[in-house]
């Protein structure tokens, strides 16, 4: 090995995995094919692409590890020049968690909650004998020092569920850095955070990596986040390699269409409503609790909605906008305040609502998988509503169904399939096409792109912006993402602990002078800009100092 | 006050009021049953008035609310009167009786428990290969043969044939601890055999299942070897359920030995139960009860305890 070589080498990579679909034989699926990468030391990766891409599953090829039943079947992994795919279990024990080490997307998950975390972060360190237990120990508390963790000396000494999820995340990269390795991966490390976390996490990250001059690859769906940590970057689509540049030359000139159309992602231009004269909805001084909780996680909120418009709730988790929800639909009768919809008050509990107020008011859900029946077709899903609220039976049932799969742009031939045979964004579809079924004047859409990929989640929003201007139903949508704000709003609503933050038209919202929350989350969201992270941690930091 | 505390005392305070439920229900269990002790002690062929005198004597004339109280509160304080058979003092013969039934579960709970729990850590080591399939096998063969096959099987092997150990096992107090051992040998061996199989399979079921979570995935990329992952990181959270099969087992060993004494004339609580039994002598039988009572309701309250002590959220709160 010279110094020369490549850290890591990867040479027209194949994985395969044996795949359990349901009512079928199981068969073998290409996962990966034909990938090939070089990483030099000290050099980021960004590996890129949508859910099925492949890129967690290259990214832990490089540990020559398989989740579940995936097998590395083809090509070569040269990991500091020693061809790894082929390695036995004992030399990978030693080369897992020593030469290479890996940063899971939920460190929620991915830490022991039974053991202390000081245990966790130094146990590969100790497990392959680099360095005394005080040394170790000394390591970690350096580490979680670079990574802007609370008290460094103590960070340790607590378990998992002790600190929150942002801490959780940087204490993972402390745990793969504590045993210096040549490589460390980092899959989807931001994922699960809300932006303004992100920001912090991300700019720990960034600096880790610059101190310990460790080579990485970092993976994520997100073009905009990768921007900011990677040296270079790769597309990936379906298990093959789309393109592969300087992180400058993607953002700037790709050279691939699929490229482009990540980058242009959540570009839709939508044009605000004015309100009108009546609110369809009226939210007045809303205050709610879960049952005998001590503190109120809804204060006085007061937002209006008017017909045919969309009002976005966004915050980051635990803001309550979720709570809201809960609140309109009648799910959690609150303690005080009022809702008016079509200028008469809705009893605040579902039981007390007529079969009219209720068809009125539908939801969209996060999780379309779980919000479907999974032993019933498609036909009975759409179905359904229009039995319960419109006695439409037999072929006039039917017939509405197909007039409604035409609404979601699903054709001929899904009504007769099960959820399990559609995709993440056919499924979100259906959903849709379920609440239209009642004919409702408002949908309340909760997080309802969330789960999706940027391309899908973007035909999701056209959709919906379609069917607004055709069927005139308003929607309340509840989200974490300014992008699908700008997307879809008429005006916006920003929770904050529990309460409304900012509120009014899109415009007035999301243009200066900003409150203080609000601008440090706009200003946290990632923009597809190099050089973006520094300049608001940057800005940040003199702000903080001129204070 | 510390929230474990809370829980604890909660714990403690239901395991009481459970007691007190179980004695109750021994009472009236024993009341119910057609004639009574004076009828027991006289014979069928008593007079009426004989009868009288008898249940004058022994207070059984008092009402039922009364006797039990009365019966109760002599238990509290370790009296639980005389026998009927023999006249002796219950609380003496018992506690001699009590003490050997203890030494041979202790024998096996001491050797069943850790070896359990170490097939059932190999058992998940070598998941669906042969150590894993012999250890099923062989666990799952000596939990199907009723006990007392078992224990002349291995009286048989080990007493008749090998002349290892003595087939009768009989202690006293003068035996030093190793013949005691000894003599206690081959029921601790069956014992041991009869409650292997149920903890194993739970060892093995509940480290199972936590196998697929993602901290798993996190110790094996950290390249520590299999067993440490499932010794280290699975183990310890999977506790809970491992103690409370564990504190059952070990609630059988004192409570369901029954069959095994008797096979082995072994001079423990059993025989001493089976013997009162057929002489009708409800004062021993109640006072058995009760005893039996207190150490499942017991070992079932340590269980309770320590699966919440094996809880870091609760010992360690925000």
């Amino acid at each position: 090995m010279s110094d020369s070589d490549p850290l890591l080498d990867i040479r027209n990579l194949r994985i395969e995995a044996t795949v359990y679909a349901p009512g079928e034989v199981p068969r073998n699926a290409v996962i990966v094919d034909d990938v090939s990468l070089r990483l030099e030391r000290g050099k980021v990766m960004g590996l890129i692409g949508e859910s099925g891409a492949g890129k967690s599953t290259i990214g832990l090829a490089a540990l020559a590890y398989g989740r579940g039943g995936i097998r590395l079947t083809g090509g070569d992994i040269y990991l500091n020049g020693r061809e790894i795919r082929t390695a036995s279990p004992r030399q990978l024990r030693r080369l897992r968690g020593r030469e290479v080490t890996y940063v899971a997307q939920s460190a929620a998950a991915a830490f022991n909650p039974a053991r202390r975390l000081m245990d966790q972060v130094i146990e590969a360190t100790l497990r392959h004998e680099l360095c005394s237990k005080a040394e170790a120990e000394k390591r970690a508390v350096e580490l979680f020092r670079t990574l802007s963790l609370p008290d460094p000396e103590n960070f340790g000494k607590r378990y998992p569920h002790q600190v929150s999820g942002g801490q959780l995340q940087r204490a993972m990269t402390a745990m793969a850095l504590c045993p210096r390795p040549d490589l460390v991966i980092f899959d989807e490390p931001t994922t699960a955070l809300d932006v303004t976390t992100q920001i912090d996490v991300l700019g720990a990250i960034k600096t880790a990596i610059r101190e310990t001059g460790v080579a990485a690859l970092y993976i994520t769906h997100d073009l905009a986040v990768v921007a900011q940590v990677s040296d270079e970057i790769m597309v990936l689509r379906h298990g093959k390699m789309v393109e592969h540049g300087t992180v400058q030359q993607i953002i700037e000139a790709p050279r691939e269409d699929y490229t482009r159309a990540l980058i242009s992602v959540r570009a839709i231009e939508h044009e605000e409503k004015k309100p009108t004269q009546e609110p369809l909805l009226r939210a007045e001084g809303i205050t709610a609790r879960y049952g005998a909780m001590a503190d109120d996680v809804l204060s006085n909120v007061s937002v209006d909605l008017y017909a045919g418009q969309t009002l976005a709730l966004v915050g980051e988790s635990g803001s309550g906008k979720s709570t809201m929800a809960r609140v309109i639909t009648g799910l959690l009768p609150p303690r005080a305040g009022t809702i008016t919809f079509d200028g008469k008050p809705l009893p605040p509990a579902l039981k007390a609502r007529s079969r009219e107020e209720l068809r009125q008011l539908q939801m969209i859900y996060q999780m379309a998988d779980v919000a479907m029946n999974p032993r019933q077709t498609v036909r009975t899903i759409i179905g359904r509503p229009l039995e319960f609220y419109f006695n439409l039976r037999g072929r006039k049932r039917d017939a509405r169904v197909q007039e409604l799969l035409d609404a979601i742009e699903l054709g001929e031939g899904f009504a007769d399939r099960y959820p399990a045979e559609l995709s993440g964004g056919q499924k979100q579809r259906v959903c849709i096409a379920r609440a239209l079924a009642a004919d409702p004047k408002l949908i309340i859409c909760d997080e309802v792109t969330s789960a999706l990929d940027p391309l899908v989640a973007d035909g999701i929003l056209k959709l919906l912006l379609n069917l607004q201007a055709r069927e005139q139903v308003a929607y309340l949508f509840i989200t974490h993402d300014i992008a699908t704000v700008r997307a879809i709003a008429d005006s916006i609503a920003v929770m904050y602990q529990g309460r409304v933050q900012r509120y009014g038209t899109k415009t007035e919202v999301l243009n200066p002078p900003f409150d203080d929350y609000t601008d440090l989350l706009l200003s946290s969201v990632p923009e597809m800009k190099l050089g973006w992270l520094e300049n608001v941690l940057a800005t940040r930091k003199m702000e903080s100092a001129g204070n | 006050m510390h929230p474990v505390l809370t829980l604890v005392i909660q714990r403690l305070a239901l395991g009481l009021l459970l007691l007190f439920a179980a004695s109750i229900l021994i009472f009236v269990g024993t009341e119910i049953l057609p004639g009574d002790v004076a009828q027991a002690v006289l014979g069928q062929t008593a007079t009426e008035q004989a009868l009288a005198n008898m249940r004058a004597q022994m207070g059984l004339d008092q009402p039922a609310v009364v006797r039990y109280f009365q019966w109760l509160g002599g238990a509290l304080q370790g009296d639980f009167g005389v026998a009927l058979s023999n006249g002796r003092d219950i609380a003496d013969s018992i506690s001699r009786r009590l003490g050997n039934t203890m030494f041979l579960a202790s024998v096996a709970a001491v050797v069943a428990v850790p070896l359990a729990i170490f097939l059932g850590l190999l058992a998940v080591r070598y998941r669906d290969r042969w150590p894993d399939r012999l250890i099923s096998g062989i666990t799952l063969t000596s939990i199907s043969l009723p006990e007392f096959l078992l224990g002349y099987i291995i009286m048989f092997v080990f007493s008749v044939q090998l002349g290892w150990f003595p087939s009768v096992s009989n202690i006293n107090a003068g035996m030093s601890l190793g013949q005691k051992l000894n003599a206690v040998a081959l029921p601790a061996m069956v014992l041991t055999l009869v409650v292997l199989a149920h903890m194993m399979r739970m060892t093995r079921a509940a480290i199972l299942n936590v196998m697929q979570s993602a901290y798993i995935e996190t110790a094996e990329l950290k390249g520590l070897r299999r067993f440490n992952v499932i010794a280290r990181h699975a183990m310890p959270n999977s506790i809970a359920p491992i103690v409370n099969v564990v504190m059952l087992n070990l609630a059988y060993l004192v409570v369901g030995v029954v069959v095994i004494e008797v096979v082995f004339v072994y001079p423990g609580m059993g025989q001493y139960l089976v013997d009162h039994v057929t002489k009708r002598d409800v004062p021993v039988v109640q006072a058995c009860g009760l005893i039996f009572a207190s150490v499942y309701i017991g070992l079932n309250l340590v269980a309770d305890i320590v699966s919440i002590l094996s809880n870091p959220r609760l010992r360690h709160p925000k």
